[in-house]
């Protein structure tokens, strides 16, 4: 699948014969290597889950954070190369206040996607920048209900209702489009996205430890976008282990 | 690339009309902000009025708010510089939200940061025309606090600004003492707010007081003090007035 691109590939300002950019597809492949991240967009909000696959037994459980507040009514959720996630949190929460400083009103999910879109597509168009190797799944809650998007490295980004980056973003995908999201409360939205796609989706082969990271904005935490509160988050890990454990025992 | 020889930026106004840049008198001003210490936590009063020079021309200013989960900031002076530092502090308590690490700025840090913000535009010579009132309680301990215009910062069992300082701080070192009741310390915050009532020509007869304790912020509707306008003294008051003719 993966075709070699020589010569064409080493700066990200040289297009190939066939019109593809290959520093940006790269870029893409890291995020690829990455733990799994999910968001889906239910009836009353919207719910954001990582797999952070523990790379030391000595980490402190908890740190690590995957999944940033870029304000109070939305959140992102990065997948690939962790620093340049951290640099583009950042950009959103600058851009974030800024909008909020000159309008006077939180800033509306699509206008952030954009910048936070062309803000990855900038780092894309010059030979001495190299493009972000991280993949956003952003979610937020505004006057027009909740919304869901998700940014590529290519400067890419689209608007969904169920949206997976990562390793297992094909497994994820699959399982996302069986659910009928727009029935479901954040509430049960929680426990499938822990159910279906993370312990379903996860390796055990491949990656022995992980950790769950849940995040939601939704009427239930007042349109405010914090992390799933410890109990609902319990629920959701032990609905999940019954699940996996009923699958496994066919 | 620029190669024009280089100019003052637009916005910069030449000689003496670069002072129109800095904040040279307030405009829409607040008056007295009077808060004590009580056995669950802090009481602060101020009335709602909003006075343009000597005109008494706004009569629903709100100069209490909360900040955060543990502080309530009081101000009297210039409305405007408190909008304004209502809006940093907002920024403060938002990026403190985002670390989502368990802890929360309490009375004491929001009290520091606003005596840097207002020393550091006395340093400059535009300073925020105010006089700010910073009380809270976190994790059970109360504070009380206040911060002028100029800088001037401490902390004490009860505070006031502006006229209060005078004519409320003197009934309080008298009558205040450590865990009044909730009913005490608002009848001590009533009879401090109806003497300047009386006093200032700045206040207006209505008022909130605002009480934040370990659970939370409450703040009162609007209501007027009760007026005694009998006394003896204020029968034909110039009675006894000496005139030139």
């Amino acid at each position: 699948m993966s075709s070699i691109g020589t010569g064409y590939d080493l700066s990200v300002t040289t297009f190939s014969p066939d019109g593809r950019v290959f520093q940006i597809e790269y870029a893409a492949k890291a995020v690829d290597n990455s733990g799994t991240v999910i968001g889906i967009k239910c009836k009353d909000g919207i719910v954001l889950g990582v797999e952070k696959l523990i790379a030391s037994k000595m980490m402190l459980p908890g740190s690590n954070r995957r999944i940033h507040s870029v304000h109070r009514h939305s959140g992102m959720a990065v997948a690939g190369l962790a620093a340049d996630g951290r640099q583009i949190v950042a950009r959103a929460k600058s851009e974030a206040t800024n909008y909020q400083s000159v309008y006077g009103e939180p800033i509306p999910v699509k206008e952030l996607a954009e910048r936070v879109a062309s803000y990855v597509h900038l780092c894309t168009l010059y030979w001495w920048l190299r493009p972000f190797g991280c993949g956003i799944i952003l979610g937020g809650y505004d006057r027009d209900g909740p919304q869901l998007y998700m940014v590529e490295p290519s400067g890419i980004s689209y608007r969904y209702f169920g949206a997976a980056i990562g390793k297992g973003k094909q497994a994820a995908k699959t399982e996302i489009e069986k659910l009928k999201l727009s029935e479901m409360t954040c509430r049960e939205g929680v426990i499938e996205v822990a159910k279906i796609s993370i312990y379903k989706v996860h390796d055990e082969a491949k990656d022995k430890a992980f950790e769950l990271e849940m995040s939601w904005v939704c009427d239930e935490s007042k349109q405010q976008h914090q992390k799933v509160p410890d109990d609902l988050l319990e629920e959701a890990k032990v609905a999940a282990r019954t699940a996996l454990e009923e699958m496994d025992a066919d | 690339m620029n190669f024009t020889a280089s100019k003052q930026p637009e916005n910069c106004l030449l000689g003496p009309e670069s002072d129109s840049q800095r904040t040279l008198y307030p405009y829409v001003t607040g008056t007295s902000v009077v808060a004590l210490k009580y056995k669950d936590g802090i009481l602060m009063a101020a009335d709602m009025g909003g006075s343009y020079g000597s005109t008494l021309r706004y009569k629903s200013v709100e100069r209490m708010k909360p900040i955060g989960k543990h502080s309530l900031l009081g101000a009297s002076g210039e409305i405007s510089d408190f909008q304004e530092i209502l809006k940093y502090l907002d920024e403060l308590i938002l990026y403190d939200n985002m670390w989502d690490d368990g802890n929360s700025l309490g009375p004491k840090e929001v009290h520091n940061y606003l005596t840097r913000v207002m020393y550091n535009r006395r340093n400059k010579f535009n300073p925020l025309w105010n006089s700010l009132v910073l009380g809270g309680v976190k994790k059970g301990e109360k504070y009380l606090g206040t911060v002028s215009m100029i800088g001037v910062n401490f902390e004490d069992n009860h505070v006031a600004t502006g006229f209060g300082n005078h004519l409320a701080r003197p009934i309080l070192r008298q009558e205040w003492h450590e865990n009044l009741s909730f009913e005490d310390g608002v009848k001590l915050l009533e009879k401090c707010m109806r003497v300047l009532l009386y006093r200032d020509r700045s206040a207006i007869n209505k008022l909130q007081i605002a009480k934040i304790t370990e659970e939370g912020m409450t703040i009162s509707p609007p209501y007027s003090l009760k007026t005694y306008w009998e006394f003896a003294a204020f029968e034909n008051p110039t009675q006894g007035a000496v005139g030139s003719w």
